[in-house]
């Protein structure tokens, strides 16, 4: 063996523990995916009318199966093996202590195996239990309460994770007091502090209402506070599937490109951006509640117009970057560079592929961001031919793309078949393009999401281009060709894990064109960072929630407050507040340092 | 910090295109007046629309000249009055409520939307043009027999609508 393959050696080889934990993360992803991608098929051929092979009913628990294991399990098992590989690679130093690493993959793997089971009991009517609340579980529909127990030790599983990752930062923050932040550590610290604040609403919506309810414990709820509570975190967690993603677009496809990323700076910026901005926009889920004033939709819909900002200069930075590598690779010409790139890589086409539909996704996000505009396309099938977009491919496409790329990082296997991944991102986009264009334009037409039979015994749909039929056609095709990109995507993964092992597999990932040398420092001031973000949040959402308690009452019209057991709960809430009013006064005084 | 010219100007469009959004729900709202579902209306107590002066009838009535109030309730799987029927080329009002969990009311192909909670009233106001008839769906998933969810707003004339004596049942 030469002395070069010697030097450059794989994540694997360096840190086979991580691995591990990286590994195990990834194949969990990849079972829950599994699981969805069954459910999709069964929901697609259902609504469309294709073939009906469970009863209407059913279909609600099939629909609930679908939401939470893509949109929870996959993409968040994915992305915490993605930071656990991120962080220690560029820290380049193993993880604290690797039995907490241990222990939060434990909890989560537990956690959503309750929820799971929870939901699929559904099915057995002998069982006397049931989850059929959808992924958006609002009340007054009731879940068992395994359903909510599990989510909660799901949750604090990804919260252990990411203290996993903060101290093993600050372990190498004291042995490098003067470096930057590494770009993809950044990236990691910046995504879980945006998870922290977000979650910490549906923790509070499910621990202090649902779970008490379900469990007996209190009557009723406020339906409006709960919904409330799950937007404020059901916006951000869209970011949290859509971050893993903009991480590998901007750190490793440039690389895949043939080059470097244009600019460290701007990268931060964008990660600093989705952290302040991400969180005090969830009430644009809920422009078409009663009960919450129309200045608080407009403060919302003004702060999710500025989110785009992060994503336009996203799509600014992937594309020079890849044009930089193309151009290094001999590419010349307005346009002719195009061709200097390759596209035969399952894992760049991939990732390309994920990132126009993207682009796409964002001008339908953008429709359903105009408070107005919304009313004509809020709860119809535009909104999920919107997600599919966003989060059914560019997340979970860039996902796929780079299992391809980072697969053998972390297995010293080379894949099975390049050819086999590019037929299955090309089918997978092909698959989106139809079922998410017709999805589109059968929401246009008034077609409602989240439902059996979109066929009605009453009325027809007014016709537009295509028509209902045809558009159904369309779906079903779709859904099908994603089915069988799944499949292709598995079992080329499983064919790679029986390959033997092999050296030289290794791809460093090169320094930018901008370093982190030309980025102001104040970027790697976290907590000036989290301060304002907390200070946005309740600038956006402390008048809210006030205003529709004041309203609905803490569990709804017409009912007292809580029992008194409670009383102690909500003191212990009051102190756990007390550090966070601290974090608003650090703020305001790191604010006046910078300003000065 | 270096940021490259081309890369202000990307900057500088993105703001542009940023404000134009913002600015065009503006216009939407103080030009042709699109009013948002709102707090505007008292909070109910569901669990007693029975003795609810607004909803213990469902019914559409007649407030003024070519004005119109349409008090609807939501249930699973159904809505009440079935059809809602209103005059043509009028200003028609609907208030609409729940009875038990959360559902939607859309009025299939236009932009006549909205959530529909338990507690709270949503009011939205439409104006009708020629009669026709269209189709309402529930669109908030309500339970198990949600697909079977429907009902019918019937835009009649205005002959047609005092023939039955300006009620809807």
């Amino acid at each position: 063996m030469s002395t070069a393959l010697e030097a450059e050696q794989t994540f694997v080889d360096k840190f086979p523990d991580e691995a591990r934990v990286v590994r195990a993360a990834f194949l969990s992803a990849f079972f829950a995916l599994f699981l969805g991608a069954i459910f999709g098929i069964i929901q697609t051929l259902h609504r469309t009318d294709v073939a009906r092979i469970i009863p209407s009913t059913d279909y609600y628990t099939v629909l609930t199966a679908h939401g939470v294991f893509m949109v929870i399990s996959f993409t968040i098992f994915f992305l915490v093996g993605l930071f656990t590989w991120a962080l220690t690679r560029s820290l380049d130093r193993p993880l604290i202590n690797i039995k907490i690493t241990w222990t939060w993959y434990g909890l989560m793997a537990v956690g959503m195996t309750l929820t799971g089971i929870s939901i699929l009991a559904g099915f057995v009517d002998s069982i006397d239990m049931s989850a059929d609340v959808l992924f958006t579980f609002y009340a007054p529909l009731q879940a068992h309460p395994l359903f909510y127990t599990g989510l909660v030790v799901f949750i604090v599983g990804t919260w252990i994770a990411g203290a996993d990752w903060f101290r093993t930062f600050l372990a190498w923050r004291s042995d490098h007091p003067d470096q930057r932040i590494p770009l993809q550590t950044f990236m990691v610290l910046t995504t879980m502090t945006m998870w922290y604040i977000a979650t910490s609403a549906v923790a509070a919506s499910v621990l202090l209402f649902l779970l008490p309810w379900s469990l007996g414990l209190i009557d009723q709820v406020n339906p409006t506070l709960t919904r409330t509570l799950f937007w404020f975190f059901g916006h951000p967690v869209v970011y949290f599937w859509l971050m893993p993603a903009y991480m590998l677009w901007y750190t490793v496809l440039p690389k895949i490109a043939g080059g470097r990323l244009f600019s460290d700076p701007l990268a931060r910026v964008v990660f600093v951006l989705f952290l302040l901005l991400s969180t005090p926009v969830g009430i644009h889920h809920q422009y078409l509640d009663p009960g919450i004033a129309e200045g608080f939709k407009f403060i919302s819909m003004t702060n999710t117009m500025f989110l785009l900002l992060p994503s336009l200069l996203t799509a600014f930075t992937v594309v020079a970057s890849v044009e930089y590598g193309a151009r290094q690779n001999g590419g010349t010409g307005l346009l002719g560079w195009l061709t200097n790139l390759p596209w035969r890589k399952p894992e760049f086409t991939g990732m390309m592929l994920a990132g126009l539909m993207f682009a796409a996704g964002g001008f339908s996000g953008m429709v359903n961001a105009g408070m107005n505009i919304n009313y004509l396309i809020h709860n119809t099938l535009w909104v999920p031919g919107h997600f599919h977009l966003t989060v059914g491919t560019a997340v979970a496409l860039t996902m796929m793309a780079g299992t391809y790329w980072i697969w053998p990082q972390i297995s010293n296997k080379p894949i099975f078949s390049s050819q086999i991944g590019l037929f299955q991102v090309v089918l997978w986009f092909i698959g989106m393009a139809l079922m998410s264009n017709a999805m589109h334009a059968q929401g246009l037409l008034g077609v409602p999401r989240r439902t059996a039979e979109p066929e009605y015994s009453g009325f027809d749909y007014p016709t537009m281009f295509g028509g209902f039929e045809e558009l159904n056609v369309q779906i079903a095709i779709g859904g099908t060709l994603l089915f069988v990109s799944t499949i292709l995507f598995l079992g080329n993964l499983a064919l790679t894990m029986g390959n033997p092992r092999v050296s030289g597999l290794a791809e460093p990932l090169p320094s930018p064109v901008s370093g982190s040398e030309d980025a102001p420092q104040v970027l790697d001031n976290l907590r000036l960072w989290v301060s304002i973000a907390v200070v946005l949040v309740v600038l956006a959402y402390a008048l809210p929630i006030a205003a529709i308690i004041q309203r609905g009452g803490l569990l709804g019209p017409g009912v007292g407050t809580y029992p008194v057991w409670v009383a102690p709960l909500f003191d212990a809430l009051a102190d756990a507040a007390t550090p966070l009013v601290g974090a608003v006064t650090d703020a305001s005084a790191s604010l006046v340092e910078v300003v000065r | 910090m270096h940021i490259h010219a081309y890369e202000k100007l990307w900057l500088a469009l993105s703001i542009v295109l940023i404000l134009a959004l913002i600015g065009t729900v503006t216009y939407g709202a103080v030009g042709p007046g699109v009013a948002m579902v709102a707090d505007t209306q008292q909070t109910v107590d569901s669990g007693a629309l029975d003795e609810d002066e607004r909803f213990s009838e469902p019914r559409v009535e007649q407030v003024g000249e070519n004005e119109y109030e349409a008090y609807v309730v939501a249930y699973q799987f159904a809505f009440e009055p079935s059809p809602i029927v209103v005059p043509a080329n009028s200003t028609v009002t609907l208030h609409v409520t729940s009875r038990d969990v959360i559902h939607g009311f859309e009025v299939a192909g236009t932009n006549a939307n909205t959530m529909v909670v338990p507690g709270e009233v949503s009011e939205i106001t439409v104006e009708t043009d020629e009669p026709a008839e269209y189709g309402i769906v529930c669109n908030e998933y309500c339970g198990a027999g949600h697909h079977v969810m429907e009902g019918k707003l019937h835009v009649v004339s205005q002959s047609e609508f005092e023939n039955r004596g300006g009620d809807s049942a």
